[in-house]
């Protein structure tokens, strides 16, 4: 009963993390072997379906009420009594059955073939947002069991087949295999029970999932009991039955999802419960019983196939289709992520720990492993065999940010200083000092945690050992117990030998007739005069040590002097571009307060100089090439700000042509479009990196200016990129200088090398990033700032062991801004397993795209797109199908089951697969493509997780008084509501949504004007009001852009409004106009390909 | 005209010219036999303070072969208003405007006295003087701010409306835009990379205008003045802020290692230099001032490396093809010489430095261009700044001493062909009909650029006579030499000088006493060393002296009056008496004596002697010795051994170098300090004497001469010893000096 009570929390997905808590391990296990019990299935598929309904159903709405909204909130709250409970497995598993009970309503569209269940789909929709958490699985499962339910109408639907597959994602079935009897009810249940405990911390645990599956098995006893139930619920009205069992316990939590489920769902909420006895059922219970509708699915699927390259086919089920609040939601996931996990600390100490979302705000607390705003992994239990790595097809990869900024409350990596004989390492394989390093003969030798060789300790290093033979003073070096820490490394650390000197900034100021116009030039000078005081210090140093230059350039380049003993700067023209060098040493280089007013004078200077210029033409390599003969000159790394405007045609190396064919779009051709034109750009790049000079590019074009190409050096010397199409004084100005800011500002290491060493066993291969490689081990980056990431791709060398896990160890070293050179070190430790029901509850979801992404993003360099988005489908195909035959439970073929951790793994990767790179619309310049490719390469986690799924805001929903951010609906159209405001973020764009028929007092308090018609569409500064919904958004944009390492600018659409077509790109769950399957459909396809696989 | 002596010198003074011969033997084979070539040294603008300008532009032969120019010598029929061209004798009708001419109203150019006319061109527009000032930063603190303060100081002797530009150069090459305010502009280009015209002004934006601006504006007819005007300014415009420029010009920032020498781009300054030039004001009177206080160490031109250790060539270096970059070197400049020739602008150096500079392989760029030469060893030195100075001092109308871009185009009656000249000169290879076959310095053509040249600059001009031997001249018959030279002044006008003269001919077999009579020894003697100084740029310096050695033979063979076995009984006419005392003082001189003389030094000697009059030509060959006493006025001396006495003061003059010498007993005197006791007051004026005279001769000279003060025993005095012909040594002292 509490299960089902659970349930109704909707965030059911998340439900099943509530359990983990609890459960943790021993649940899994469990778990996995449920999977087996999977059979049962068969006939549950029919209950499934009703199933996931039902949870959420069955709690309040079964009964028709539905009323979705409790759900949320009785989830919530739900959620947090299971927590609480926790040790009552029940009870979470309640709440997590409440998610699959959302999920149900999803699936009840299906269900809704049924008939019966038909109103409460309805019901069902609205809720979907907050079900979303249960998976998508969940839903489909759900789907499924209708159509098993109502085999008739799935038939028809054929369409919804697919969705049908859904249910059986929902693998939480598998669980009810356990069941047998129940196999759909126990789907439904598990997967509710996952939602139960998932629902927050339960998401979390929600990777277990995988086990989670498992878990159904547990439930599998009660399932049984369940599914009986279950199946006749669906049957009939499912949904009564399975409202009954939701009802029981979550009844009132459930609500929400009871609505959603109302419909078909009601049968499954039976499950749930089952499953949620079962407590393992969470995992399971939560996908699992979603499944029911798989049956069906499979069916109407075949149409399916066509869907990966249109959802065309499927259509025709529409009437049928799936419910897409029956699917996996993100918003699901994330918000049950947040409540559950959000409120403690994340502590390090434990080996293999999965960490909150990225979307998830938690304290972390170091004791021994990197903090995962360091490091983050694809999967925290990696398979101890290559052959399992292969069979799971899981990438094993670790996206790290080594000098990741964090939050004010937590405190930065000690610095370790071991004097003349620096760091002490291991002997063989140069690994560092790190916690993992064990000592022995009382604490005279010590053996490396990485290649096992004994090293002797030093005498000044020696201490001795405790009773548990730990050193006595581990605690009190970073180095023995924290998990990221720094050295300060010794001149053999150093370029020749030699300390560095402080960092250099050169500004290099395109002054050719388009910037002069735009009125960048003037801008940029007078924004100069003021952020030089601004550069990046080292902390406690009263000034930055960091000394300043300028160069201006058209089709020549301009170098000023601005020593300080000048009455007024000096500018050196330098034409021969062909050949490029530094023409003065002295006064080129400055401390800004000693040469403040010469420097005044020239930026006051600069625009004036240029103001009649007629030169169009540019030229960009030997641009770079100087600032870099400039640092060398000066023997420093540093960083050149390059702000440039057009394709560099003017006669020089590098001198570029225009190339943009949007012809090639589609063709094996289209990869040229991101490949840079000439070498030339590599070269110099090389060239930069061995100087430690990293480029930041900040593009103002009008037209196509090769963003492939340009970038091509920012990109591998570490810098970035900032793109200002079309830029315009009035209109982009807050947008340019805010960036320019945080970029000056920002900390960074230069002439910075990063390795990262692996225990035996496994090894890195693969780096995706910004930076530069010479060898295949060194990642060398002439900068780094606290916003970049590599991501790290592993394999198997060898066999692992379970018993001592696997290592990681990130040692980057690089000077910092006042010129110290030092050794930062991540450390991190993994589990092994030998199950691959262990890999699959261990995953991440958010850093498996944003390896995949970067995966695919490089792809598109060397092979046609197509089939780049052909190897991820197939790849996410494979990888679920692994799960579904290896670690669910047993089910029909027509079941779509998702590991709980991975229930989002589809809508994701649907989203990378319609990102503007790989399907690129009409409106989209290959430009774009470029910067787009460009910046995710180097995101992290959280940026990709928002950029590939946007997050969507309702402003009005929620209290004026309300101080917390509103809850973010999925990005569909079908969210909207036409009496409501959105606010639409992915991190580089920002929209306002204004319904149609948004009260007028609302329109009035934003924008200061009387009626919707006359707001001014695309707007993109809103108003100063002094009332509380003014400030209220205004505050919640400001906060928003906070968040982002990138300015958002704003603009204002609204609904019917020729802008809106540019918005609706950004609502990724629907079909998209380039040819970007809907969320739905996406997932029929990918069912169908796992099928496919299966058989 | 009573003697040859009193002609040739009023030859001199009104034409500039002084020939060799002045009876010229009528016959090729005669001509041969005389030894001394028939040659002439011309000094194309010798100072006329009475020859006013005409305001009219000169009437030519209609011949186009010819184009020779009305004069004197040409027969005119006055009615029917025809002229009989005295070269080719084409018959040509005047001008309309000479419709008035008779006997008794002839124009200026048919009048005997006319023989040197000046013509006035008022066509074309008129292009203002140009300095561009290319200044090498790799100097010593003292010396870079004693340059920089003759800099400005030079400023306010330019006319206000010339043009300035200023480049500097160290490791980089900087040109200076002068028009901008605010922020001092400059180009920068790379020291070490040669660049050819079209790129330096691509790279100096001067070549842009071209399509865009052009469409810009349209109305834009002075296109050439507004390009360049970046770089290249009126002195009145920017006399600020170029000083303020020059006030801040700091030494080459770059780092010089210890045992490095400063990376010095000379090489590509000048080829900037050059381009610039080449690409804004083609043929019109400009002069590129180079000031550098070394050698070039880098990019082409380069004349030795940086490392100290290994020092800059010497002639040792040379005669064992030791010197690296010699022929490099030597082959950019050149290069460049030729360019800026063809331009019509000239290359002035002023190195300054006390080791070598490269003027070896610079040299050309002055000798080719009519550039001076200065060598110094300091800017920081009056030597220097008053050389300097004195490039701008401006004659009694108030203009430079100066003229640009001149061509000199000789004429000759049929005789005669053209055989070359010495000088600073490039040929313009314009063959004629009057040009000989046989080459004598840069020969070939019958006109020559002189792209700088001053109111003393001096050509030798070589002529070959052709007129055959069975094919005798009729008696009374004389031969015409007809000199044009076109020039841009000062005041930046063009002018016209035109200098006919006519010699007779004599037939050597029975007027060799006419001719002998008319042998002018002293410019033969300068004549002749030219040829010797211009095959000594290109042999070994023995074949040299052993040719000059043969040509006095022979010459002594020819007109020597002795008896065989009886070298007491030789004797030579006084025409030709000096004439072996000048070849042995030549053969002792540092222009053909490398000994002693860094290779710069010897081209330093060489590029002035190549230039000067023949006044100052032969003090080069033989310098004065004066000798003051209290037995009477100052007299001249033997530059002997013997005249080195111990109560007498002398005075040298070499040129080069001013010496006071004070004979032993003098000096002692001075020592007790006779001169400051009133009872002596005759001694103190017998010291200021000569002092007084070596002011006067520092005054006029230029470049200034080194100035050495000594006295007996003293170690200067071996600028002295050395020049004076050792008839006593510590070997024959006594033997000698009792006889």
């Amino acid at each position: 009963m509490n299960v089902n009570q659970s349930i109704p929390p909707v965030p059911p997905f998340g439900q099943p993390q509530p359990v983990y808590p609890g459960y943790h391990q021993s649940s899994y296990s469990g778990q996995s072997g449920s999977t087996a019990p999977a059979i049962p299935y068969g006939a549950y598929n029919g209950p499934v379906p009703g199933y996931q309904q039902t949870p959420p159903q069955g709690i309040s709405r079964a009964p028709p009420s539905s009323g979705a909204p409790p759900a949320s909130t009785a989830q919530a709250a739900c959620g947090q009594v299971a927590y609480g409970q926790f040790g009552q497995g029940d009870v979470q598993n309640g709440p997590s059955s409440a998610v699959q009970m959302q999920r149900l309503p999803g699936s009840q569209p299906f269900g809704s073939t049924l008939a019966p269940v038909g109103s409460q789909p309805a019901v069902l929709q609205p809720y979907g947002p907050p079900p979303t958490s249960a998976q998508v699985t969940a839903q489909l499962a759900g789907m499924q069991i209708s159509s098993a339910v109502a085999p008739a109408p799935p038939s028809s639907g054929l369409g919804y087949g697919p969705p049908t597959s859904l249910a059986s994602a929902s693998g939480s079935f598998p669980n009810s295999g356990l069941y047998g009897s129940y196999p759909q009810g126990q789907a439904s249940p598990v997967s509710q029970a996952q939602g139960h405990p998932g629902i927050q911390t339960p998401q979390r645990s929600a990777p277990s999932q995988a086990s989670s599956f498992t878990p159904p098995v547990s439930g599998g006893p009660r399932l049984p009991s369940m599914t009986g139930p279950l199946l006749p619920g669906q049957g009939f009205g499912g949904p009564s039955v399975s409202q009954p069992n939701h009802v029981s316990s979550p009844p009132p939590q459930a609500l929400p999802p009871g609505t959603q489920m109302t419909g078909p769902l009601g049968p499954p909420p039976p499950m749930h419960s089952l499953q949620q006895p079962g407590y393992q059922p969470q995992q399971n219970g939560s996908f699992g019983s979603a499944r029911g509708p798989q049956p069906n699915y499979g069916s109407p699927y075949p149409a399916a196939p066509t869907f990966g390259s249109q959802p065309g086919p499927p259509q025709p089920l529409p009437p049928k289709r799936l419910d897409p609040d029956a699917i996996p939601s993100p918003i699901q996931v994330i918000e049950d992520d947040r409540n559950n996990r959000g409120t403690e600390p994340f502590v390090t100490g434990v080996r293999g720990q999965v960490p909150p979302l990225v979307t998830t705000n938690f304290l972390v607390k170091d004791q021994g492993n990197a903090s995962p705003r360091y490091i983050r992994c694809t999967s925290y239990n990696i398979p101890c065999t290559s052959d399992m790595a292969k069979q799971a097809q899981v990438p094993l990869a670790a996206v790290i940010k080594p000098l990741a900024t964090l939050p004010p409350d937590e405190a930065s990596p000690y610095v370790v200083d071991h004097g003349e004989s620096g760091p002490l390492r291991c002997n063989r394989c140069k690994a560092y000092m790190c916690p993992f390093m064990q000592f022995i003969e009382g604490g005279r030798r010590f053996q490396c945690c990485f290649c096992s060789c004994i090293n002797d300790v030093p005498p000044q290093y020696f201490q001795h050992l405790d009773h548990t033979g730990k050193r006595v003073d581990a605690y009190d070096r970073p180095e023995l117990s924290l998990g990221s820490y720094e050295f300060l490394a010794t001149v053999d650390y150093c370029k020749n030998n030699k300390f560095p000197s402080p960092p250099a900034f050169i500004f290099m100021i395109d002054v050719s007739y388009n910037a002069i116009r735009t009125g960048l030039v003037r801008l940029l000078c007078e924004e100069l005069k003021s952020l030089l005081d601004f550069l990046p210090r080292e902390c406690g140093a009263e000034e930055s040590a960091i000394r300043v230059g300028f160069v201006t350039y058209n089709k020549v380049l301009h170098f000023y002097n601005v020593k300080s003993s000048l009455a007024q700067p000096q500018m050196m023209v330098v034409s021969d571009v062909a050949d490029m060098f530094v023409p003065l040493l002295d006064g080129f280089l400055v401390n800004v307060n000693e040469s403040r007013a010469v420097i005044t004078s020239l930026l006051d200077q600069i625009p004036e100089m240029f103001a009649d210029t007629r030169e169009t033409e540019t030229v960009f390599v030997p641009v770079i090439q100087a600032g870099m003969e400039a640092l060398k000159a000066a023997e420093c790394a540093g960083k050149l700000f390059l702000f440039h405007t057009s394709l560099p045609i003017a006669e020089a190396p590098g001198k570029l042509k225009n190339r943009d064919d949007r012809k090639l779009i589609n063709t094996d051709k289209e990869k040229t479009l991101f490949q840079p034109q000439t070498g030339a750009y590599q070269t110099l790049a090389k060239e930069c990196v061995a100087q430690g000079c990293c480029i930041d590019l900040f593009l103002f074009p009008n037209q196509y200016v090769d963003v492939a190409t340009l970038s091509v050096v920012p990109q591998l010397t570490g810098g970035s990129v900032y793109k200002y199409a079309c830029f315009q004084v009035e209109n982009d100005q807050e947008r340019f200088l805010s960036d320019l800011r945080r970029d000056v500002q920002k900390v960074v290491g230069f002439d910075a090398v990063m390795r990262v060493r692996t225990s035996t066993g496994i090894r890195a291969v693969d780096f995706f990033g910004a930076f530069y490689m010479s060898n295949t081990t060194d990642v060398e980056l002439a900068g780094l700032d606290g916003d970049k990431t590599v991501t790290v791709e592993f394999k198997h060398d060898d066999r692992l062991n379970e018993e001592s896990g696997a290592l990681l160890q990130c040692a980057l070293l690089y000077t910092s801004c006042a010129g110290q050179r030092r050794l930062r070190i991540h450390n991190l430790a993994l589990n092994c397993c030998t199950q691959l029901a262990d890999l699959y509850r261990n995953c991440e979801t958010d850093t498996l795209i944003n390896y995949m992404a970067k995966f695919a993003y490089r792809g598109v360099l060397n092979s046609p797109v197509k089939a780049v988005r052909d190897t991820l489908i197939t790849q996410c195909a494979q990888i679920l199908a692994c799960y579904r035959k290896n670690c669910a439970s047993p089910s029909s073929a027509g079941q779509l089951i998702l590991p709980e951790c991975m229930k989002l793994l589809p809508v994701y990767l649907n989203c990378v697969l319609k990102s503007d790179v790989l399907q690129p619309g009409a409106e989209v310049t290959t430009d774009d493509r470029a910067y787009v490719r460009q910046l995710v390469t180097s995101m992290d986690v959280a940026e990709t997780n928002v950029f590939f799924y946007p997050r969507l805001l309702p402003l009005t929903k929620s209290p004026i008084e309300s101080t917390t951010e509103p809850t973010a609906v999925r990005a569909s159209e079908e969210r909207l509501s036409n009496g409501d405001i959105y606010l639409l973020e992915n991190g580089l764009n920002l929209f306002l949504w204004v319904g149609a028929s948004v009260q007028q007092g609302v329109v009035q308090s934003l924008f200061s004007v009387s009626s919707f018609s006359q707001i001014t569409s695309g707007l993109s500064v809103l108003p100063v009001l002094d009332n509380p919904l003014s400030k209220k958004v205004r505050g919640l944009i400001d906060s928003l852009r906070a968040q982002r390492s990138r300015y958002m600018k704003l603009i204002v659409v609204k609904q019917e409004d020729k802008l809106e077509m540019l918005f609706k790109h950004f609502l990724v769950e629907d079909k998209s106009l380039s040819g970007g399957a809907s969320y739905v459909d996406f997932l029929c396809h990918m069912h169908k390909e796992i099928r496919q696989l299966l058989s | 005209m009573a003697t040859y002596l009193e002609f040739i010198q009023q030859n001199e003074e009104r034409d500039g010219v002084r020939f060799s011969w002045n009876v010229w033997p009528s016959s090729r084979l005669e001509a041969t036999r005389m030894v001394v070539p028939l040659a002439c040294l011309f000094t194309p603008l010798k100072e006329r303070p009475d020859l006013p300008p005409v305001q009219y532009e000169p009437v030519l032969c209609s011949r186009p072969t010819c184009k020779a120019v009305l004069n004197p010598l040409c027969q005119v029929d006055y009615r029917a208003k025809l002229w009989a061209c005295n070269f080719c004798f084409q018959r040509n009708q005047f001008p309309p405007a000479y419709g008035g001419i008779s006997e008794v109203n002839q124009p200026a150019e048919l009048m005997p006295q006319f023989s040197t006319i000046e013509y006035m061109i008022q066509r074309g527009a008129q292009s203002p003087l140009i300095f561009l000032y290319v200044v090498d930063t790799c100097l010593e603190e003292d010396d870079l701010q004693a340059l920089k303060e003759s800099l400005q100081m030079s400023l306010s002797l330019l006319p206000p409306d010339a043009l300035v530009g200023l480049i500097t150069f160290g490791r980089m090459v900087q040109v200076h835009e002068l028009s901008c305010e605010g922020i001092s502009k400059s180009y920068v280009f790379r020291g070490t990379k040669d660049l050819t015209a079209k790129q330096i002004q691509d790279m100096l934006g001067l070549t842009k205008p071209a399509m865009p601006m052009q469409q810009a504006r349209p109305a834009q007819p002075q296109e050439h003045p507004f390009v360049s005007s970046r770089f290249l300014q009126p002195v009145h415009k920017i006399d600020m802020n170029l000083t303020d420029l020059l006030g801040e010009l700091q030494r080459d920032p770059w780092p010089v290692t210890q045992g490095k020498r400063p990376l010095r781009s000379t090489g590509v300054a000048l080829s900037i230099a050059v381009g610039l030039l080449e690409g804004t004001f083609p043929n019109t009177g400009a002069r590129i001032m180079l000031f550098t206080g070394g050698p070039p160490t880098q990019g082409p031109g380069m004349v030795v490396g940086d490392e100290l250790k290994i020092p800059i060539r010497s002639w040792h270096d040379i005669e064992k093809d030791n010197a690296r970059f010699m022929k490099k070197a030597t082959k950019h400049y050149e290069m460049l010489a030729n360019r800026t020739a063809a331009n019509g602008h000239c290359i002035d150096i002023y190195a300054c430095a006390l080791d070598q500079t490269g003027l070896l392989e610079m040299k050309c760029c002055a000798n080719l261009t009519g550039g001076y030469m200065v060598m110094g060893d300091s800017f920081n030195t009056s030597l220097f700044k008053q050389t300097f100075q004195r490039i701008f001092t401006k004659d009694f109308n108030g203009d430079f001493r100066m003229a640009f871009g001149a061509t000199l185009d000789v004429k000759t009656s049929r005789e005669l062909k053209i055989a070359g000249a010495i000088g600073p000169c490039v040929s313009l290879n314009v063959k004629g009909p009057c040009v000989s076959e046989n080459e004598l310095g840069v020969g070939g053509t019958s006109q020559w650029k002189i792209c700088g040249l001053d109111l003393t600059s001096t050509l030798g001009i070589y002529f070959e006579v052709v007129n055959q031997h069975n094919a005798p001249i009729p008696q009374g018959g004389r031969g015409a030499i007809q000199f044009v030279t076109h020039y841009q002044h000062s005041s930046t006008q063009r002018r016209i000088r035109v200098t006919t003269i006519a010699r007779n001919w004599a037939d050597a077999q029975t007027q060799l006493r006419h001719i002998e009579a008319a042998f002018d020894q002293e410019a033969a003697a300068v004549l002749m060393a030219r040829l010797g100084v211009f095959r000594a740029e290109s042999e070994e310096g023995p074949d040299v002296l052993r040719w000059l050695d043969r040509q006095l033979i022979r010459l002594c063979q020819k007109f020597g009056q002795y008896n065989k076995e009886d070298p007491a009984s030789f004797r030579l006419s006084d025409s030709f008496s000096l004439y072996p005392q000048f070849m042995f003082h030549l053969r002792r001189s540092p222009f053909l004596q490398v000994f002693n003389n860094s290779p710069d030094e010897s081209s330093y000697y060489r590029h002035h002697f190549a230039r000067q009059d023949l006044t100052q030509s032969l003090i080069m060959i033989q310098p004065i010795l004066y000798s003051y006493s209290f037995h009477g006025p100052p007299e001249p001396v033997l530059l002997d051994s013997s005249s080195i006495l111990a109560d007498k003061i002398l005075l040298m003059d070499t040129f080069f170098q001013i010496v006071i010498y004070l004979g032993e007993t003098i000096a002692q005197w001075r020592k007790a300090g006779y001169q400051d006791m009133p009872e002596y007051e005759n001694f103190k004026h017998l010291l200021q004497a000569p002092l007084d005279d070596a002011q006067e001769i520092l005054q006029a000279r230029f470049p200034m001469p080194r100035y050495i003060n000594t006295e007996h025993g003293g170690s200067q005095a071996r600028f002295l010893l050395s020049k004076v012909n050792p008839s006593q040594t510590h070997n024959n002292l006594y033997a000698w000096g009792q006889c």
